[in-house]
């Protein structure tokens, strides 16, 4: 088993070592085939970890093993150690499936881009670290994948970076991440102070035997600064800034890592941590309302995107806080749930995406497309099939997952009637927006360029066939937890209870219970098919019936409009109240005054120069003059003599 | 007897001389002298302490350093002949190749 666990990990990272060092002398082929085989190889172990995992005598409970001990400096330790709970195998088989995908379809995307094998390399590089991330058995070797991956991104993002745009894209995901790194870092110290350890095992048990109402200053700090990496990684309010930039990268790169897999990682994060938060509900609450207000601000940024990439990362933001929701309100394996559908159909939405502008020749403009359903069959099919599955609709995954956390945000132990009305509203203005794009891109007249017009064709098959493969998962994927209101068994929700199940109980017991009556299961879907559908019928009218509505809409609510498609100027207020000050700062102290002037001018130079003048002085006691010698002999004997007599 | 501070005061005066004429004189024989003369000077004080101490060590230090001067002097000669056929002159200022 402990083999087997770490044969997940190490292909990709072979593959990346391999291509990394010599892909830049093999063919195009031989790249591709190592860069793809890797991430067949972790499925195929994390399926085969997983069948071996459900044999085991000890299921469910975790399986721990340590493999090397990597720190220890007086009390702390930390151990290369990986765990495996059934937590660890819905992630794992997540991640690894929707990554082997992705590469396979970057064999075609990639085709005729340069840097083919660096490209494949940073992207196996990735899948190591996420994978490292999620099994990981202790808070510093998941921050060590948690940086990795944000090291990829980086990489990744910038992987055009002749481009200004794009290095500069790469350097503020980095740079904004870090700035919640710094909160999941003093979170793990401070969690190190309360208990002595940053083992998973010994601080979940520990936590687990607590009574409730104990220690829960220091748990809820904790909680907090934990979910402040969250809100870097996983781009929440106010550190989502980053995530529309990271568009710049290649399309593939958005479909795995910015949709399916790092930004995930957030959620991985507090899932994990359920233990802590149980018994911190200040903390839970403010990751659902966070995930809450982030979901509906995104979505209202997204309603008026033209940039078809942009719409898709304003979306993920959106989807991220529905899960942060589901987590924030106890429900922790609804927000799990949601993080294996939302993969499926988001990384299928960009890869169709990605799909659109290889047949476009790069355009992501939304107003320069249309009618693309009559030359590109399956790509409308499996953006439509996504689009039904993000919006909600009955019987596709995104309905099952998503009425989970609707759910859970009125009836879930910390729910809230608030939060769920938001939540709801959002839904609907998600369904609006993915209609909208589909209607636009795919539907009405041909609005692209002429010079385009005989190049639209539909992509080849190794760019189709992962299309059709997310397609079908993200239809099925929903019914491994039907809601009981339909009488299902809520098979995801029971499968995951071994782990999550003393903390909801916990939570349950010492929340408040939610005001007012509890509405029934069968409402709560109504009513979010009631405003999903709302949302399709809206873009319905106004992007394929009466298509002069929406500049008659954005002319009315003129104010409103600028606001949304400018993003409320979030980058332009950050880059006044942060960017500007620091950098004049920098320049005017940092630089100018402690570099040039204190270092360089004080310490080094000026350290030359007194070296250079005390050598001056010295040099007129070596006069060549035999008489001043003379002197200096007869002056040393006298003062040596004198200190002698003296003493 | 003659009080010790008398011997002293000699030795002190002579030696004062010496190392007067040592740094002031240009003449390097005659900076030779000089240096025999501190060396004098230093022995004087030597046995002055002896026949007031009562001990002969002092008589014993006199006989080396009696020794190490004719040592050196025999030296120092040599090297001011192998100088003066080198450079034509006795005097010091003009022993200055070492300078800058």
């Amino acid at each position: 088993m402990e083999v087997l666990l770490l044969l997940i990990l190490l292909p990709p990272l072979a593959g990346a070592v391999l291509n990394g060092i010599l892909g830049r002398r093999f063919p195009q082929a031989v790249v591709s085939a190592v860069a793809c085989t890797a991430p067949g190889l972790s499925l195929f172990f994390a399926l085969l970890t997983a069948w071996t995992f459900a044999h085991l005598p000890t299921e469910p409970a975790p399986y721990v093993h340590s493999y090397f001990t990597w720190i220890e400096a007086g009390a702390f330790r930390a151990d290369f150690a990986l765990y495996y709970d059934r937590l660890t195998l819905v992630m794992t088989v997540t991640v690894t499936l929707v990554s082997f995908l992705i590469h396979l379809y970057s064999r075609g995307y990639m085709e005729h881009e340069g840097g083919y094998y660096r490209f494949f390399a940073y992207l196996n590089l990735f899948l190591f670290m996420m994978l490292t991330l999620v099994t990981a058995a202790n808070y510093p070797l998941m921050f060590v994948g948690w940086e990795g991956v944000g090291l990829c991104s980086y990489l990744l993002i910038g992987f055009y970076f002749p481009r200004k745009s794009a290095s500069d894209a790469g350097k503020k995901a980095f740079i904004v991440t870090r700035i919640g790194d710094v909160g999941f870092t003093l979170g793990v110290v401070l969690l190190f102070w309360t208990f002595g350890s940053v083992d998973f095992q010994y601080v979940f048990t520990r936590l687990e035997a607590l009574p409730p109402g104990y220690l829960q200053g220091s748990l809820t700090a904790v909680g907090i600064l934990l979910f402040l990496g969250a809100v870097g990684k996983s781009a929440q309010l106010p550190l989502y800034v980053w995530l529309p930039d990271a568009m710049e990268g290649p399309t593939p790169v958005s479909a795995l890592i910015h949709a399916a897999t790092m930004v995930t990682a957030g959620v991985y994060m507090v899932a994990r941590s359920h233990a802590l938060y149980a018994h911190a509900p200040l903390a839970l609450e403010i990751v659902a309302i966070t995930g809450c207000i982030t979901a509906f601000f995104a979505a209202t940024i997204a309603l008026a995107q033209n940039d078809l990439k942009r719409l898709l990362a304003y979306s993920t933001i959106s989807q991220l806080g529905y899960m942060f929701v589901g987590c924030g309100v106890g429900l922790f394996s609804a927000g799990i749930f949601h993080l294996m559908t939302h993969a499926f159909f988001k990384s299928l939405l960009f890869l169709a995406a990605g799909s659109v502008m290889h047949a476009l020749s790069g355009e992501l403009d939304l107003r320069k497309m249309g009618g693309l359903r009559h030359q590109m069959r399956t790509t409308w099919l499996t953006f439509l099939v996504a689009t039904l599955a993000i919006s909600g609709v009955p019987g596709l995954s995104g309905f099952f997952s998503k009425d989970a956390i609707l759910a859970g945000a009125r009836q879930g132990p910390l729910g809230d009637p608030r939060l769920y009305w938001l939540a709801t509203v959002t839904a609907g203005l998600t369904a609006f927006y993915m209609f909208r794009a589909l209607f636009l891109a795919f539907h009405g007249a041909s609005r692209v360029e002429p010079a385009q017009q005989p190049h639209v064709h539909e992509s080849g098959g190794m760019m189709t066939r992962p299309l059709l493969v997310l397609a079908f998962f993200s239809v099925v994927a929903g019914y491994v937890s039907l809601p009981k209101a339909l009488g299902g068994g809520e098979w995801f929700h029971h499968y995951l209870q071994p782990v999550f199940a003393s903390s909801e109980a916990l939570l349950s017991s010492t929340a408040a219970p939610a005001a007012g009556h509890a509405p029934s299961g069968l409402a709560v879907m109504g009513t979010s098919v009631l405003f999903a559908g709302a949302g399709f019928l809206l873009a319905y009218l106004s992007y394929v019936k009466f298509t002069g509505l929406p500049s008659r809409l954005t002319e009315y609510f003129r104010g409103t409009y600028q606001l949304l498609v400018n993003k409320y100027y979030v980058d332009e207020v950050y880059d006044w109240l942060i960017v500007r000050p620091l950098r004049r700062g920098s320049e005017v102290f940092l630089w100018r005054i402690v570099d040039a002037a204190a270092i360089d001018g004080l310490l080094v130079n000026g350290s030359a120069r007194a070296t250079a003048g005390a050598g001056n002085l010295l040099r007129r006691m070596q006069s060549g003059n035999l008489r001043s010698y003379a002197t200096w002999v007869l002056l040393g004997a006298v003062l040596w003599l004198g200190y002698i007599l003296l003493r | 007897m003659v009080p010790l501070a008398h011997i002293l005061a000699l030795s002190v005066i002579l030696f004062g001389l010496g190392a007067a004429g040592f740094v002031f004189r240009r003449n390097i024989l005659t900076i030779f002298m000089c240096i025999e003369l501190m060396l004098n000077a230093v022995n004087l004080a030597f046995i002055g302490f002896s026949r007031y101490l009562g001990n002969l060590d002092g008589q014993i230090v006199v006989f080396f350093v009696i020794v190490v001067a004719a040592a050196e002097a025999a030296v120092g000669l040599a090297i001011i002949i192998a100088v003066y056929r080198n450079r034509g002159s006795l005097s010091i200022d003009d022993f200055d190749s070492m300078k800058l």
